[in-house]
């Protein structure tokens, strides 16, 4: 259990200290202030401010029940789906707080898309179906050749095209775990958001497959602005720009953000005690 | 070391011996298939012997004794001769087999008796014809067929939406506030809702309204709404509740507004159930007698028109029949068992296009 001198010294700075490729100015980019998120009278998340990069991948790890699925949550009004939860402060894309007064959440949701911990096609839906559900069920009209075309950019976007391409009528869930989640993310692009939220996008499947989920992910960030949870820190640290790092103090304690950096700096050379703990599995 | 293996081994002998479970033995005694089925047979045997010296088959009595005799002789022979848990083992299968057979029994007896004298009048002309003008032998139900649909159907059209849309308030909306508390509480109070009460309260509806002496095909059907509504609330309810959860947050995540998601990815993923418990539903009301009897009388000729007017129905026909038979008195009887008949063939009917329809509407990744 050797501290590592920078690391000790680096601490005594801010804890979510600025690094040198942020932040930019680009379109899309996610301010978050302040953000203090609820599940009723619980305080599930305090005091998070952090600026999120487009055109990278921000991931976000940390112990389980810290917060940073809830976070990711609220990133595009998802959070307040479920009874009595509720979010304070603000989360400010391209000059619109995502929770200023008179803030579509459904509108929000067409802007920032998500993509789950398991991957759930609709079942009454066949292939092309599922890829086109968001653009259908908004009531916007397709024709036949739009839908195609439709069709065949989001699952070359998700790397799925050529597996599938034969059987785009069959159900989605006829495709492996892996293909499905493909098929959620050629889902979550085709209504073309402006970012792209994967919560744990890999926890269940197979190595292969997640090569190929990171894969299109680091294809993605060219046109997207990608946040991940994920549990796995060496994906964490294969794929990810930027990493941010919450924990919690204990059980009915909310999750803060310790540290918010490079992801090579979080992983070699973090700030915060607290983090080199969890980096390296000396954590609790 | 020579000692401790010698006394292994004679445990292990002294374990097969006696083929009990004792650790150190694996193997044991099997009662096979044969096994199982000498001892039904045996049991049946017995059964007979309580009514053979008598001369006369008493059938209850022999049915009780061999499934008695079956359940307690399985579980002494395995005991013997396989062990304490297999005998357990086989006792609870025995117990469980017993009581299946046990409830299958009226079932079987209902369907047997109802199609043996039913076939009496299973013709043409009990299909075609009414009861106007027929005095003595001939006749039939088409009037009566006629009044159950219409109002079976007015019914199902009535209760369907105000269920459904019940069902789909109490599981997407109203989640665990105290309306939607106050309103399972009230669904459940509605199924326990005795017959002939919606059927008192419907007449009074009526009477109400129209003055006294009311009957109708309507009142019917608003009386069976009473019975069929709550029914359908909770089946559709239950089905609503088995959609994952995740489907709806994928909707929600592609920015679809809530009403879309539940009428585009909610409905369609658990129609095949709704469906089915609409079918159900639907049986449950189409026999009932009481509430028709008060609210729509019955007619002896056609009425199309449920909205004024007696109209005979196949459960009041069925009673009428058998209740006041006219002479010659077989006659009236044979009407009274081909229109059971002819309840319990659109009910088999209705089941099978339900199931057929459901297996359609499934989804087709679910198995």
């Amino acid at each position: 259990m050797s501290d590592s001198p920078q690391a000790t010294h680096a601490g005594t700075g801010s804890a979510v200290e600025s690094d040198p490729n942020a932040p930019v100015d680009l379109p899309n980019r996610i301010d978050v202030n302040d953000l203090n998120i609820y599940y009723g009278a619980f305080k599930a998340v305090a005091d998070v401010s952090m600026t999120i990069n487009p055109q990278s991948i921000t991931a976000l790890i940390g112990p389980s029940g810290c917060g940073k699925s809830t976070f990711l949550r609220s990133l595009n009004r998802m959070h307040e789906v479920i009874d009595g939860a509720y979010v304070e402060g603000s989360v400010v894309i391209n000059d619109k707080n995502l929770y200023g007064p008179g803030v579509d959440p459904v509108a929000v949701r067409r802007k920032i898309g998500m993509v789950f911990q398991r991957p759930n096609p609709f079942p009454t839906m066949s292939i092309a179906d599922n890829v086109l559900a968001g653009k259908r069920l908004n009531s916007k009209r397709l024709s036949k050749t739009e839908g195609a075309e439709l069709v065949e950019e989001s699952l070359r976007g998700a790397n799925l095209w050529n597996e599938v391409k034969d059987r785009l009528d069959k159900p989605g869930s006829s495709l492996s775990g892996g293909q499905q989640q493909r098929l959620c993310i050629a889902r979550a692009i085709a209504v073309s958001p402006d970012v792209l939220l994967m919560d744990e996008p890999c926890s269940a499947l197979d190595p292969i497959s997640t090569l190929a989920i990171e894969e299109l992910m680091l294809d993605l960030k060219r046109t997207y602005n990608i946040v991940i949870v994920t549990h796995n820190m060496q994906q964490a640290a294969r794929v990810s720009d930027r990493t941010g790092f919450f924990t919690i103090e204990g059980t009915g304690k909310p999750g803060k953000l310790i540290e918010m950096a490079t992801t090579e700096k979080i992983f070699a050379n973090p700030a915060m005690q607290a983090t080199q703990d969890y980096v390296t599995g000396r954590f609790g | 070391m020579m000692l401790t293996t010698d006394h292994l081994d004679r445990d292990r002998d002294r374990d097969r011996d006696i083929g009990s479970d004792s650790n150190g033995d694996i193997t044991s005694g099997e009662l096979a298939g044969k096994g199982t089925f000498a001892v039904f047979g045996g049991a049946v045997v017995l059964g007979a012997l309580t009514w053979l010296p008598s001369g006369s088959v008493n059938w209850a009595r022999w049915v009780i004794v061999t499934i008695l005799a079956y359940i307690i002789g399985t579980y002494v022979v395995s005991r013997i001769v396989e062990s304490k848990r297999h005998a357990t083992d086989r006792l609870a299968t025995a117990v469980m087999t017993s009581s299946f057979a046990v409830v299958l029994l009226p079932l079987v007896s209902v369907v047997w008796t109802v199609v043996e004298r039913g076939s009496n009048r299973f013709d043409w002309t009990f299909y075609s014809e009414t009861m106007r003008g027929v005095v003595g032998e001939g006749g039939g139900a088409y009037h009566a067929i006629i009044g159950t649909l219409i109002i079976t159907a007015l019914a199902a059209t009535f209760s369907v939406p105000f269920g459904l849309f019940t069902a789909i308030y109490l599981v997407e909306y109203g989640g665990k506030t105290r309306f939607s508390k106050r309103v399972t509480g009230l669904v459940d109070v509605m199924t326990g809702i005795p017959s002939i009460v919606a059927g008192l309260f419907a007449y009074a509806l009526f009477v109400l309204v129209d003055g006294p002496g009311h009957r109708s095909g309507l009142a019917g059907a608003v009386a069976l709404t009473l019975l069929m509504t709550p029914v359908v609330v909770r089946a559709s309810e239950e089905m609503l509740r088995l959609v994952p959860n995740e489907l709806r947050e994928a909707s929600y995540a592609l920015g679809v507004a809530k009403w879309r998601t539940i009428a585009k990815i909610v409905l369609p993923t658990a129609i095949a159930g709704i469906l089915t418990g609409i079918v159900l539903s639907i049986a449950r009301v189409i026999g009932e007698t009481a509430p028709l009897l008060i609210t729509v009388g019955i007619a002896q000729g056609v009425n199309y028109n449920p909205f004024s007017g007696r109209m005979a129905t196949l459960p009041v026909f069925t009673y009428n029949s058998y209740a006041f038979p006219t002479l010659p008195r077989d006659a009236s009887l044979d009407r009274a068992w081909a229109s059971a008949l002819t309840l319990v063939i659109i009910v088999a009917v209705l089941f099978t296009g339900a199931r057929i329809l459901s297996s359609i509407l499934k989804p087709k990744g679910l198995k």
